[in-house]
């Protein structure tokens, strides 16, 4: 793994909001974490958590009236010469050119539901052809051959014959092997995957997981793994991001997630996952309640209604920073605080 | 576990085949062979899950048995309150309604499976109504007494669905299946749609509710993860057949069927220290409609010998109680998971 020091993408305090008449859904709230190159960062956390729309901030994506209202996210690019530039997505404008350009070209997007993000009119050759044709000067017979190129390597078989076929004449695997084909088409430095293998079958879902592992081993490509499962986490990912209620509550290499879980929300879920490791026909441990609306954000700690560490006049009170803990571990916890070094 | 326990349902040689159409005259030109020639038991007070991958037969499976399909073939007996075996396949549409009393239903999706426009109290007395169970009085009580079952206050009563979180709502789909005392729930995916913290809090419901009132439980589910956790046996399925039936235990910690061994190691473990050698499955499930010569599952299958490609295995009892449909069953030595 190539660990260059500094991080390509960089997130910071991010904050989107979607403000509507019946009040405003802080979606993001704070949101920070660091891409290292050919890293993949796990973002995990149950629905409404925020993970999508942090990824949709990223790309500029953000369905209206969602906005970004507060942070940076810093995408380091290089230049032609070599030398190495910092760009502020959140300066630059959702439509524009410069945009256009890293949408697709610097970070590309694979979604969950790979029957719904392919036009059911056009063959799936010709979306991945248009696609590269957006990022690339390339006559239409080279794009095609391009295409053929990349279907190959994400292992679909006979590529030259499945180029001209529909989504929908594909399975679920295949389908989603065209759309990683189709992120690749541009040579990414980031791949963001949201979700990218809840629609599957556990096997498909092995080979699909498999499958982004050996292109990241030969493009050195960084992902950011976004999933609600601790099972692919533990699989995939080499440094992990949980969220809850749109804060990120704890950030860590993947080890100390498992092994040495410092918020009290990491380590409820880790002990309410069933587990095919678990004895048969036990109990799980549960956590108390359910996820609130986000229109009822409980005040101060958003978790403290369903943490077994509440503290009473703190936590319900005052709202806990991320905190550093030590060299690896980030959380955001008030059992944490005034702790000697 | 008791041995002597009463078989609740038996279900011998169920097939279900969709006939494809083709042409002018919509003439049959093929079958898509969704269950073939399926046999299980479920016992009282037990849960038997079925797994597999979509589109192995696992739902049909499950909607033969409460007749919600009309299967092609096969028997589906079941001892009902008055220990009768009655066979449900079988038995005139008119003579079901008592029936289904006994065996109720569990969905996958707890938003679409309540009627917006009702309160709570007409989603689970509904069954009470119909069955034409008691005064108006009498089925507010009991509705009364099934929230407080599944750990809803009786006061929610008046609410609508859409008031309810996704695992509240499911609480109220079990509350609503509980109505009319059955001996049988077939519950078709019931936590997939759930969150991971609320699906804990479902399935510690399901296994009390079952201690309490010596529920039958058929569990269909994908994730075999949740179905360790609820289940005393599993069937797997693939391509429409069973291909290995045994214990929890059994089947997790030593399958005999390649598939089942394949399957298990493709669940990715909630440990990055086990980081492991997955066995990845090439290649796709096979087509029902024309599935391949010899066992289903044999150009996927690593321990492929010829007579593989022609003869299809029969599903038999290798060890006591252990079924496995596969030729090599008792040469292999395969690797489940570890506790």
């Amino acid at each position: 793994m190539s660990q260059q020091n500094a991080p390509i993408l960089s997130v910071e305090n991010l904050h989107t909001y979607f403000r509507q008449d019946e009040g405003v859904v802080r979606a993001v709230e704070g949101a920070s974490f660091d891409l290292y190159p050919g890293q993949t960062l796990g973002i995990v956390g149950e629905s409404g958590c925020g993970k999508s729309v942090t990824a949709r901030s990223i790309l500029r994506i953000v369905e209206e009236p969602g906005k970004i209202e507060q942070g940076n996210i810093w995408l380091r690019t290089s230049g032609s010469n070599g030398s190495s530039q910092r760009v502020d997505l959140t300066t630059l404008d959702a439509d524009s050119q410069a945009m256009r350009d890293i949408r697709g070209g610097e970070i590309a997007l694979i979604f969950q539901e790979p029957m719904t993000s392919f036009s059911a009119f056009h063959t799936v050759g010709n979306q991945i052809i248009e696609a590269i044709r957006l990022h690339q000067k390339l006559s239409p017979k080279e794009a095609r051959e391009k295409a053929i190129d990349l279907l190959r390597q994400v292992g679909i078989p006979k590529p030259e014959r499945r180029i001209d076929e529909y989504a929908f004449q594909l399975s679920g695997g295949l389908r989603q092997r065209v759309m990683i084909a189709m992120a690749l088409s541009s040579d990414p430095k980031i791949l963001i995957a949201d979700e990218p293998t809840t629609a599957l079958d556990v096997t498909t879902q092995a080979q699909i997981l498999d499958l982004l592992r050996q292109l990241q081993e030969e493009k050195g490509v960084s992902i950011i793994l976004i999933t609600h499962d601790m099972g692919v986490i533990a699989e995939m990912a080499d440094a992990v991001v949980v969220m809850y209620l749109g804060q990120v509550v704890e950030e860590g290499p993947v080890d100390d997630i498992f092994h040495n879980p410092k918020h009290p929300y990491t380590r409820s879920l880790l002990k309410s996952i069933p587990s095919i490791l678990a004895k048969p026909r036990t109990k799980l441990a549960t956590i108390t309640g359910s996820i609130p609306h986000p229109y009822n954000r409980p005040a101060g700690c958003s978790f403290h209604p369903r943490c077994p560490d509440f503290m009473p006049g703190r936590c319900d009170v005052a709202e806990p920073k991320l905190q550093k803990l030590n060299e690896r571990q980030v959380v955001s916890c008030f059992l944490y605080d005034n702790l000697p070094e | 576990m008791n041995e002597t326990r009463q078989t609740l349902l038996e279900v011998r040689g169920l097939k279900k085949y969709f006939p494809i159409r083709k042409g002018l005259l919509r003439r049959v030109v093929g079958n898509v062979r969704a269950v073939d020639d399926v046999n299980f038991t479920i016992r009282r007070g037990e849960t038997l899950s079925l797994v597999g991958e979509s589109g192995c037969g696992k739902t049909t499976t499950s909607r033969c048995i409460l007749r919600a399909l009309t299967p092609t073939a096969g028997d589906v007996n079941f001892l009902t309150e008055k220990q009768r075996v009655v066979n449900i396949a079988t038995v005139p549409k008119s003579q079901l309604r008592p029936l289904r009393r006994q065996m109720q239903m569990i969905f996958q999706d707890p938003y679409s499976s309540l009627n917006p426009r009702m309160t709570l109290l007409d989603i689970i007395g509904e069954p009470l109504l119909v069955n034409g169970v008691g005064t108006a009085s009498d089925r507010r009580d009991r509705v009364e007494e099934l929230l407080k079952l599944v750990g809803l206050p009786p006061e929610f009563m008046s609410r609508y669905p859409h008031a309810f979180s996704g695992g509240q709502r499911q609480r109220i789909g079990i509350a609503r299946a509980l109505a009319l005392e059955p001996a049988l729930i077939v519950a078709d995916e019931p936590v997939s749609a759930l969150d991971v913290s609320v699906q804990a809090q479902i399935i510690n419901l399901m296994l009390e509710l079952q201690e309490e009132m010596g529920l039958s439980y058929l569990f269909v589910a994908h994730d075999l993860s949740v179905v360790k956790h609820v289940s005393d046996r599993v069937a797997v399925m693939y391509v429409g057949k069973i291909v290995e039936i045994a214990g929890t235990e059994d089947i997790f910690q030593q399958p005999m069927h390649p598939y089942t061994e394949a399957l298990l190691s493709a669940v990715p473990k909630p440990d990055p220290r086990l980081r492991s050698q997955r066995i990845i499955l090439e290649g796709e499930v096979a087509d029902p409609a024309s599935p391949p010569s010899g066992c289903y599952f044999h150009p996927r299958c690593k321990h492929v010998i010829d007579r593989c490609r022609t003869e299809s295995p029969v599903l038999e009892e290798v060890q006591p109680d252990r079924f496995v449909s596969c030729h090599r069953a008792r040469e292999l030595t395969l690797a489940g998971v570890q506790e």
